[in-house]
């Protein structure tokens, strides 16, 4: 019984999976340019960003609140390199694949720094150093005017690799390389949980005083699981640089910060899909409530989010997957299978 | 076997990096300091003293924002994220009644203020931020005590709320004719009898008596504090809490009574802190993020929950602040550049590395 329920429900998300990925695939046939530009577009890039943070809270028991700071390295870094001429930052008119690489590697680099910094450190703690790792870069960018300075680097967009083109009058291009990259980190992620590497990482989160005995480096592993997120949230800042054209220290500030801990909450904290989910629900959100007027209490959208994501945390810590999960428990109960205890996610705490 | 065979010389070699930067630093600002704006302190005492007073006096500010921060980590492994709103919204309050009871309007002349009428937006302030810090405990984290980091969540879900209703609200006292900008800068005034320079006597040095009187506060919050945790039963109750929840409330305290108290004292110590820095350099939307860094930073450097790591965090982290802001050498093409975050991250990852607990923090 138990078997049979787990298997629709790996059957359900798998059907779910395809209709998305085929309709995110025929996107651009279906929808207006608006949401194919705007909204699918930066669903895809943010989400990468989501779940660079969602692997590490979910595979290392690390909630990073830095992970914006790392996007906004790797943005800042691809903005000074490729940029020439009038712009601001370095301006050194690098060749554009030449600069992606460097960037990937940059950032990558100053990851597994940070990483370092704070693989001694779990749980709350963890929280409290990269949240200010975050607003360190931020001001990093803000007060460090060669590289970047107040009003950010704008013109990205005109030095991209030719298979982007231009994303302002060939969005598509920007779409289908999202979309990859897209499924390429997703593939990326669940292949190196399934790996030996991953597999000490889960050890490490549940038990690190036991790993630690049995030889496993704890600190090292850590390290190297930021490091790769550090990766993946890269390839997000790369994809937001073209996308946006522009990047700013404001991108990165501290509200970014905690909008991506929105989403990634939002999509559920322990599995990796509700990254995209999470990103999708926020823009949607974000893009639609922006004129909003909330009444009684006054204020714009962000209250808005704010009660949500206040919601959200009260009545299911584990974001939509979570709630989706538990319906399946639920169904599984009323079932009549009484055997075992229900794989219901406990709304403890991750940390 | 070689991790441990390597353990020595590794422990070695990190001190060795410790007290090389740390004497680098030192010899860099006191002999040598070239082409920054003052020089060294051997070519100049007189800037060396105020930039090392920046530090301190900065220092009692920091100390009365994060020693609330740190109290209610301490006793209830709270990361109050919403600290800096609590700062935000502090400082507009004090902004409000101060406008209020002086009906000066905007920006009022230091003549102008009394010393009650500084005191008078302070209590209000703080009082009313207690009670709000009462509510959030209350209704959000009682409930869920032991989930960290679902309560990291609660508070930060708290803080983007209430920033975006501060925006919607405040400040209420506009210049006649003006627009009102949500979040716009407003700032308290000091007294009148602040508004001077002392000399104090040291290489010629007349220093702002607010500054000082910033300093006084900061250690005044110091010993309350330090009086009120070794010397009073609350106090008592309140460190055995820290030590042992479980054990403390098993020997029939009211352990959730203690919490509500410390949560009080906490949340007023970050309108206190904004009354202060308020006067001192304005509130605006903002400050939340920068006053949550300050107090992250403090107690990540000092050690969490311990107020002795809550002075020597704050000390390091004013003195560091204050001298990078100077120190540095500056090129004249690039007039502007400031590094001083650097040497913050710097200082943070240096303490870290060697003692992930924070200075005062014990392990665990």
């Amino acid at each position: 019984m138990n078997l049979l329920a787990g298997g629709t429900k790996s059957v359900a998300e798998r059907s779910f999976a395809a209709a998305a990925l085929i309709l995110a695939l025929v996107g651009p046939l279906l929808f207006n340019e608006y949401w194919v530009s705007f909204i699918l577009t930066q669903t895809f890039l943010i989400g990468i960003a989501a779940a660079s943070l969602i692997f590490l809270s979910a595979y290392g028991g690390m909630v990073s609140l830095s992970q914006t700071a790392l996007f906004g390295i790797s943005a800042f870094a691809l903005g000074n390199m490729v940029t020439q001429g009038e712009a601001k930052g370095l301006h050194l008119g690098w060749n554009p694949w030449l600069s992606v690489v460097l960037a990937i590697l940059i950032t990558t680099a100053v990851g597994l720094l940070f990483g370092a910094i704070s693989s001694r450190s779990a749980g709350i703690y963890f929280l409290m150093i990269t949240l200010t790792y975050s607003v360190i870069g931020t001001y990093f960018f803000g007060q460090v005017t060669i590289v970047s300075g107040f009003s950010g680097i704008g013109g990205i967009d005109n030095y991209t690799p030719s298979i982007v083109g231009s994303p302002t009058t060939q969005p598509n291009r920007l779409y289908y390389v999202a979309l990859v990259v897209a499924i390429l980190a997703y593939i990326l992620i669940r292949y190196l949980v399934r790996t030996p590497f991953g597999l000490a990482l889960q050890g490490v989160r549940d038990e690190p005083v036991r790993m630690s005995s049995l030889g496993f480096n704890v600190a090292l592993h850590r390290t190297l699981a930021f490091g790769f997120a550090a990766f993946v949230a890269s390839l997000a800042g790369i994809l937001f640089a073209w996308w946006n054209g522009t990047v700013a220290p404001d991108t990165i500030g501290l509200q970014s910060t905690i909008d991506l801990l929105v989403i990634c909450v939002i999509g559920g904290l322990r599995r990796v899909e509700g990254a995209w989910l999470g990103a999708f629900a926020f823009i949607v959100i974000n893009n639609y409530v922006r004129d909003v007027s909330v009444p009684v209490l006054g204020g714009s959208f962000n209250t808005i989010i704010g009660l949500i994501f206040l919601v959200i945390v009260i009545v299911s810590p584990d974001g939509l997957m979570g709630i989706w999960d538990r319906l399946w428990s639920l169904g599984r109960r009323r079932g009549g299978s009484a055997t075992g205890p229900v794989a219901a996610t406990p709304s403890g705490s991750h940390g | 076997m070689s991790s441990v065979a390597l353990q020595r010389p590794l422990r070695l070699a990190s001190r060795a990096l410790v007290f090389g930067a740390v004497a680098f630093v030192l010899g860099w600002v006191l002999f040598y300091a070239r082409s920054t704006n003052f020089g060294p302190f051997i070519h100049d005492q007189r800037n060396f003293t105020i930039t090392l007073l920046n530090g301190i006096t900065f220092a009692g500010l920091l100390f009365i924002v994060a020693s609330g921060f740190s109290l209610i980590f301490g006793l209830m492994r709270v990361v109050n994220m919403a600290h800096g709103s609590f700062y935000l919204l502090g400082g507009y309050i004090a902004y409000e009644v101060q406008q209020g009871m002086t009906g000066q309007g905007f920006a009022i002349p230091s003549t102008d203020v009394t010393t009650w009428e500084w005191v008078a937006p302070l209590l209000v302030a703080a009082a009313i931020i207690g009670v709000v810090g009462l509510i959030v405990q209350q209704v959000f984290l009682r409930w869920n005590q032991g989930q960290d980091l679902r309560q990291a969540l609660i508070t930060i879900a708290l803080s983007v709320i209430a920033a975006d209703q501060v925006v919607a609200h405040f400040p209420r006292h506009v210049p006649a004719g003006a627009l009102r900008f949500g979040g716009i800068a407003v700032s308290l005034t000091w007294p009148g009898w602040t508004d001077r320079f002392v000399n104090l006597h040291v290489f010629g040095v007349q220093y702002s008596l607010q500054r000082l009187v910033m300093l006084a506060l900061g250690v005044s919050v110091g010993i309350a504090l330090w009086v009120w945790l070794y010397r009073t039963r609350t106090g008592t109750i309140i460190r055995a809490g820290v030590d042992d929840r479980e054990m403390t409330s098993a020997l029939g305290v009211n352990i959730q009574r203690t919490f509500a108290i410390a949560f009080i004292v906490g949340s007023s110590l970050a309108a206190f802190g904004a009354v202060v820095g308020s006067s001192q350099a304005g509130v605006s939307s903002g400050v939340d993020g920068q006053w949550l860094l300050n107090s992250l930073v403090v107690v990540i450097i000092g050690g969490m929950g311990s107020i002795f790591g809550a002075v020597a965090g704050s000390l390091l982290y004013g003195l560091v602040f204050s001298f990078s802001a100077v120190y540095l050498p500056t090129t004249s093409d690039n007039c502007c550049a400031q590094y001083s975050i650097v040497f913050t991250f710097a200082l943070l990852a240096l303490v870290l590395a060697f003692r992930p607990q924070g200075l005062f923090g014990r392990a665990g």
